[in-house]
């Protein structure tokens, strides 16, 4: 297989770009000094993308390569594709569901813990040797508060999963309500924030879930409220969040995703109520080559002409 | 009863203080009008009951001291800093503060272990310093799915085990004795789960057996891959050899809430990346430190009601 071209759209991980090297011609797409006479020039030859969270495949570069016959996306989330152009020309689409479910819910329960116990504020409170003049403050307890999921797909079931075992009632908003699960279903995102302690979004993006966290959803959600977005940075009204915070409108938030990432708002780092991290819900050594092992199987698969691992389209 | 005094030994709660101060006679140990010496000439007759916490409990020297003490309430469910059998051989009673804080430790317990695994403080302060737009920070590693070690496997270490369950990770415990009615694996040594977990967390009461529990032998055993989390007592580890095994590198990491000589802290892990250090902020939550303060109140009012107490040690 190594005559055929694949596309790279942003450094990911080093196996995954190490192993794609090794059994196909890769093109790096950061690496080009010019779009677009690089894709005139192998337009034909490319017949597989590989994308992830920061870069996909959008229309443009669709309608750029015709031979294009698979997006392989080093992702869960497939917002950086554009899925309708891809049906509309047979292209196939597969993603990395499943492998880094366990993490992303982890990271989520890690965060909530972090922001109500302060956690990283009183590692910070010790190490800059303040623990010798007195103690900490008082923090917030986490067993038994309400958790609200947006979306209780495979990520936000085990979310509920673990909370449960905080003893932590579950709630959530789905498109449609999941009968087969015993949580409490609320038909708006706004009666769910304001029925929990600490809202969590784990829906996919879409143009409906846009922010779906908005100023009245923020409100709902109210000054002893936490939000925790492990979804995408999209699925909440930032600017709204951000003055939410600062006027101290709403609890806390432990976020992993953002609008405009690698840039998080500045007005954010110096609040102790506020735990961020830099999009890793799936960055561990375990789950990123589980994800690359993934992507390579669904590639080869297709190439071999056997049926996909985990298609979307 | 505001005639009957009491002793409280150190800063614990405002709340506590207040509700102490309004039902009985307080003299606050850190806060005497007169000197230390002074006041016990003055007043050591008159204690009946001492409230003392995880920092100044009752010591022996304190017990002697106090001929008509009749009660010792810690605020605290740990008793390493009473004398539990010079209280015994004078008939002194003491109560505690179980299961009302067992949950917060427990959650404690569980993000720490969270917290070193997936480096989140680390990332906190990455992005709080305006590191992102540089690039990624590294991989971290996974936490569903791992074998956790609790040593001792009581009310807290139970509550620690059926969250960790809920992440899928392999249960295994060293107690005393092996627990009926668990599912988990049993070690009788410290040392053989220690090299059969990845995450080792240290659950059980501090005593003379348990001093230094997790010793170089332990921390060898756990490895260059596993964790210590610590939200028992300092003394259950070999501190100087905590700090040299992750300076090393022989040890993967720490989650630590407890400290030999707190609040002091070897300097040393300050710079460590693999570690997260938190005040001995266990059972510190609004919620619980209020429930804790109820049951120091009530348990000293049953006392002197002539009423059964709620939570004797016995």
């Amino acid at each position: 297989m190594e005559s055929i071209g694949v596309l790279m759209a942003c450094p990911m991980n080093p196996y995954l770009e190490q192993e794609l090297h090794k059994r196909f011609t890769l093109h790096r797409f950061w690496k080009v000094p010019d779009k677009s006479t690089f894709l005139t020039t192998h337009c034909n030859s490319i017949r597989a993308v590989v994308g992830n969270a920061s870069a996909g495949a959008d229309a443009q570069l669709i309608e750029a390569l015709p031979k294009l016959e698979i997006v392989a996306s080093f992702s869960v989330g497939l917002d950086k594709i554009d899925l309708a152009k891809c049906k509309e020309k047979g292209i196939r689409v597969t993603n990395t569901p499943d492998v880094l479910t366990e993490d992303v819910a982890d990271l989520a329960i890690g965060l909530m813990l972090a922001v109500l116990r302060k956690l990283c504020e009183s590692d910070r409170y010790v190490r800059s040797g303040k623990w010798k003049k007195g103690n900490y403050m008082l923090t917030t307890k986490f067993t038994g508060k309400r958790v609200g999921i947006i979306g209780l797909g495979r990520i936000g079931m085990a979310i509920a999963k673990r909370a449960e075992a905080f003893s932590c009632p579950i709630s959530y908003h789905s498109r449609t309500e999941k009968t087969e699960t015993k949580y409490k279903y609320y038909p708006s995102v706004v009666e769910l924030a304001a029925n929990c302690d600490i809202l969590v979004v784990a829906c996919s993006l879409t143009e409906e879930t846009r922010h779906i966290v908005n100023r009245k959803v923020i409100d709902a959600l109210g000054a002893k409220g936490v939000l925790i977005n492990i979804g995408r940075g999209p699925h909440v009204d930032e600017p709204e969040l951000v003055s939410a915070l600062v006027e101290r409108r709403i609890g806390g938030a432990g976020l992993d995703v953002f609008e405009h990432e690698p840039e998080v708002p500045e007005e954010l780092f110096g609040l102790d109520n506020v735990v961020l991290l830099p999009h890793v819900g799936s960055g561990t050594v375990e789950t990123r080559k589980a994800m690359a092992d993934l992507v390579l199987g669904n590639l080869e698969a297709h190439f071999l002409n056997k049926p996909l691992l985990t298609p979307v389209v | 009863m505001n005639n009957i005094s009491v002793l409280m030994t150190c800063p614990m709660l405002e709340y506590l203080e207040k509700q102490l101060e309004s039902r009985f006679n307080l003299f606050k140990m850190w806060n005497l009008s007169s000197s230390k010496p002074d006041f016990f000439k003055n007043h050591s007759g008159s204690i009946k009951a001492v409230v003392g916490d995880t920092t100044v409990g009752a010591d022996s020297n304190m017990i002697d001291s106090l001929p008509n003490l009749e009660i010792v309430a810690s605020y605290s469910v740990g008793l390493d800093k009473i004398d539990l059998e010079k209280c015994k051989d004078k008939g002194i009673k003491v109560t505690n503060t179980p299961d009302v804080l067992t949950n917060d430790v427990a959650d404690l317990g569980i993000g720490l272990a969270l917290a070193v695994m997936r480096k989140i403080c680390v990332c906190d302060q990455f992005v709080k310093s305006g590191n992102w737009i540089n690039g990624d920070l590294g991989l971290a590693s996974k936490f569903s799915g791992k074998s956790v070690g609790i040593v001792g496997l009581g009310r807290i270490g139970s509550a620690i085990a059926k969250r960790s369950e809920a992440f899928n990770c392999h249960i295994s415990y060293h107690s005393r004795s092996e627990k009926p009615n668990t599912n988990y694996k049993y070690y009788s040594n410290i040392v053989d789960l220690a090299a059969n977990c990845q995450i080792l967390i240290v659950a059980c009461a501090l005593t003379e057996e348990t001093r230094h529990i997790v010793n170089r032998k332990v921390i060898d055993a756990l490895g260059p891959k596993g964790i210590l989390i610590n939200i028992g007592r300092g003394a259950c580890v070999d501190e100087p050899e905590l700090v040299s095994a992750l300076l090393e590198g022989r040890l993967g990491g720490a989650g630590i809430d407890v400290f030999e000589n707190e609040p002091n802290v070897p300097e040393e892990l300050f710079a460590v990346e693999n570690v997260v250090l938190v005040p001995h902020v266990g059972s510190d939550t609004e919620e619980t430190s209020k429930a804790m303060a109820d049951l120091v109140i009530s348990n000293l009012e049953a006392h002197f009601k002539g009423e059964p107490l709620l939570t004797p040690v016995t």
